[in-house]
């Protein structure tokens, strides 16, 4: 990697440039995410036919499946942000998995709840303690995890450091969720989309489908840079805080 | 299609409108108090600022 590239990265690695980046950012995002999900669900409500087998229970799935992708996207993101921050120490790294979390367990929440709301009409249950589910579910006890780890201790960095080492040794569930329908027998059906195979549904549906993932792409965006730039502004007084009191402490 | 039939979903109603409400629900909750974070850190960065810069110009007890 050349020194150019690196000086570039580490700008945007800055609270500094990050802030304003994302004041700019954000509505944009916002925007976008708004727009994505209304063309999006008309599609799925207006446009797509009702399933065959499963009646239209299946319009669950243009929010269910965006929401499980973006549990394990999320995390992926946060893990990585995790070893950067636990490695190299830089802080905008730990403010971004920081600021990820609570979002990742809306979004595995989301999946969890209308897996449930879908599971009852197509299968009978809301639920069962298969691979599937049960993987899924100890992915939103990983978020929550972190989220009380790093707010239980006291100290910043020693809390930082716990949270992150516990979502680095959490990324191991990830494949476990995504593959559990193939490694094992499960109620839960595989996946109606793969890069290998295409798409087992109507271009209808589809396209219904990825709107609504983009959607979800957007507002994750928009609300964890939100977020971001709220911890900046809290970490900053912080530190004002501090250098204030040594300042009168040696005066 | 009429309203009433569009909402009952030929019997999944429950189910569907369930999802898309909580999640709609837990959406706005989220953009809220995001937002409501963001805004009141500013609000105490700057409050303390001023009053920091006040200190150092009056001294502590001015």
């Amino acid at each position: 990697m050349s020194a150019t590239r690196r000086i570039h990265w580490m700008k945007y690695a800055s609270a500094s440039n990050f802030y304003p980046l994302a004041n700019r950012l954000v509505p944009l995002f916002m925007g976008l995410a708004i727009a994505l999900a209304v063309i999006g669900l008309y599609i799925g409500f207006f446009v797509a036919p009702v399933d065959y087998q499963q009646g239209n229970s299946y319009r669950i799935m243009f929010l269910h499946v965006p929401a499980a992708w973006m549990s394990m996207f999320i995390y992926l993101l946060l893990a990585m942000y995790a070893i950067i921050s636990l490695v190299w120490r830089v802080k905008m790294a730990d403010i971004m998995a920081y600021s990820l979390a609570p979002t990742g367990a809306m979004f595995t929440f989301i999946a969890l709840l209308t897996g449930a709301l879908w599971g009852r009409p197509t299968w009978g249950t809301y639920w069962i303690w298969d691979a599937r589910l049960t993987s899924e579910l100890l992915l939103l006890f990983l978020y929550l995890g972190y989220m009380g780890l790093y707010s239980a201790i006291p100290d910043r960095q020693r809390a930082s450091r716990a949270a992150s080492f516990l979502a680095i040794v959490g990324v191991v569930n990830v494949p476990i969720i995504y593959f559990s329908v193939v490694w094992w027998n499960t109620l839960h059906q595989g996946s109606s989309f793969s890069v290998s195979e295409g798409a087992s549904m109507t271009s209808d549906m589809l396209s219904a489908l990825l709107l609504m993932a983009f959607a979800c792409w957007a507002y994750t965006i928009a609300v964890v840079l939100r977020r971001a730039q709220a911890v900046i502004l809290e970490r900053k007084k912080v530190a004002l805080w501090a250098s204030q009191i040594s300042k009168n402490k040696e005066a | 299609m009429g309203i009433a039939e569009f909402l009952h979903m030929g019997g999944h109603g429950f189910y569907i409108w369930g999802s898309y409400g909580t999640a709609l629900f837990l959406v706005i909750v989220e953009v809220f108090f995001v937002s409501k974070r963001r805004k009141k850190a500013k609000e105490e960065l700057e409050q303390m600022e001023a009053e920091f810069s006040r200190v150092d110009n009056q001294g502590i007890n001015g």
